[in-house]
């Protein structure tokens, strides 16, 4: 059996990912045995001992931040560089059902890769886009978000459905989209709507509830098997209680952050 | 050798923030009457073939990178 020590997490990154340091530390945080690796690292663009293999690893996490600037989408190029150098393998990571986080622009790139969705399994193209917020502007604040998922979603099954935590977001273009009007429907009868913006007494709410303007106030969405999330909000920024606003008047124990990497590592060392 | 322009849109009904907002901006500078603004993005390649190849390769390149086929539309013209 797997112990937490064991599992090593590839933390991806290119040139303009900013979240990196936090989604590492919250890996650490849950005991893991994580890793800040450069794309060009997986790629063989890297000198002989810091080149290293993507299959070496358990978990794959892309961070948040604007990766090549954003330029063209959010998350488009790292997709692009991604696919082109090292496809195949992220490919069989999913299948293999590894663990796989995107945050933010990581959930954009997970998006641009065609691995959510996935309602019909992963796909070249696009399938969704994560586009403009209606507001037009970037939209940084904390959020509400509550836990929808039914157990399909790895990430979440230490928390109970229903719970609402507290996320930050801090995003321009987070609007999930997609051209099946069935789209939300499908995905809360696939058990893949992981987290609903709501407000503070936890009803599923628009503007300024939800940031964005996604259909169904979705923030978060898995794959059908359950091992790839995506979400706008940003748990990692949530680990220690004391970055909640409220943590004064409502004292906690740990941050609500820390709930969905443990559930991954108890997943992994079940 | 061509030199193509590609020009990808937003396809119609999905909302467009930037050119709602570039239009309020445009109306408080004092420009009236103005029916619509639409934001949109232009790549010119210079792109070393010409004709239908030309075409063909600026297609691919809105396929694999350029246009995400849920909310936009691409279109290429050669210079």
């Amino acid at each position: 059996m797997m112990r937490p020590e064991d599992i090593r997490v590839c933390v991806l990154r290119i040139e303009g990912t900013n979240c990196e340091e936090e989604t590492h530390r919250a890996f650490q945080a849950v005991g893991c045995d994580p890793e800040m690796v450069h794309l060009n690292q997986l790629t063989g663009h890297a000198p002989q001992a810091s080149r290293r293999s993507l299959e070496d690893y358990d978990a794959l996490a892309f961070p948040g931040g604007f990766s090549a600037g954003d330029y063209v989408r959010g998350g488009a190029i790292f997709a692009a560089r991604a696919k082109s150098a090292l496809g195949g393998e992220i490919n069989a990571f999913v299948e293999a059902e590894k663990p796989v986080i995107g945050i933010c622009n990581g959930f954009q790139i997970l998006v641009e890769l065609g691995l959510l969705p996935a309602l019909d399994g992963p796909s070249d193209v696009p399938t969704a886009a994560l586009f403009t917020n209606d507001s037009g502007r970037f939209e940084c604040r904390p959020s509400y978000m509550r836990n929808e998922s039914r157990g399909r979603c790895l990430f979440t099954r230490k928390l109970p459905r229903g719970r609402t935590v507290m996320f930050p977001v801090a995003h321009a273009e987070g609007k999930l989209m997609s051209a099946d009007p069935r789209f939300v429907e499908r995905l809360e009868d696939n058990d893949q709507l992981v987290f609903r913006y709501v407000d503070p007494e936890g009803r599923p709410a628009g503007y300024p509830w939800n940031p964005n303007g996604s259909e169904g106030n979705v923030a978060g969405i898995c794959n059908p098997a359950g091992n790839v999330l995506g979400m706008m909000p940003h748990p990692e920024r949530s680990l220690d209680p004391c970055t909640a606003p409220d943590w004064t008047r409502r004292p906690k124990k740990e941050g609500d952050g820390l709930a969905v990497f443990r559930s991954m590592v108890d997943a992994l060392t079940r | 050798m061509a030199v193509a322009e590609i020009k990808i849109e937003l396809k119609k009904g999905v909302a467009d923030p930037e050119g709602q907002n570039t239009k309020k901006a445009l109306e408080l500078l004092g420009f009236e009457g103005l029916r619509s603004v639409r934001s949109m993005k232009c790549f010119q390649v210079d792109i070393g073939l010409e004709g239908d190849e030309a075409l063909e390769a600026c297609q691919e390149m809105c396929r694999r990178l350029l246009a995400n086929p849920v909310i936009q539309s691409y279109s290429v013209e050669l210079k």
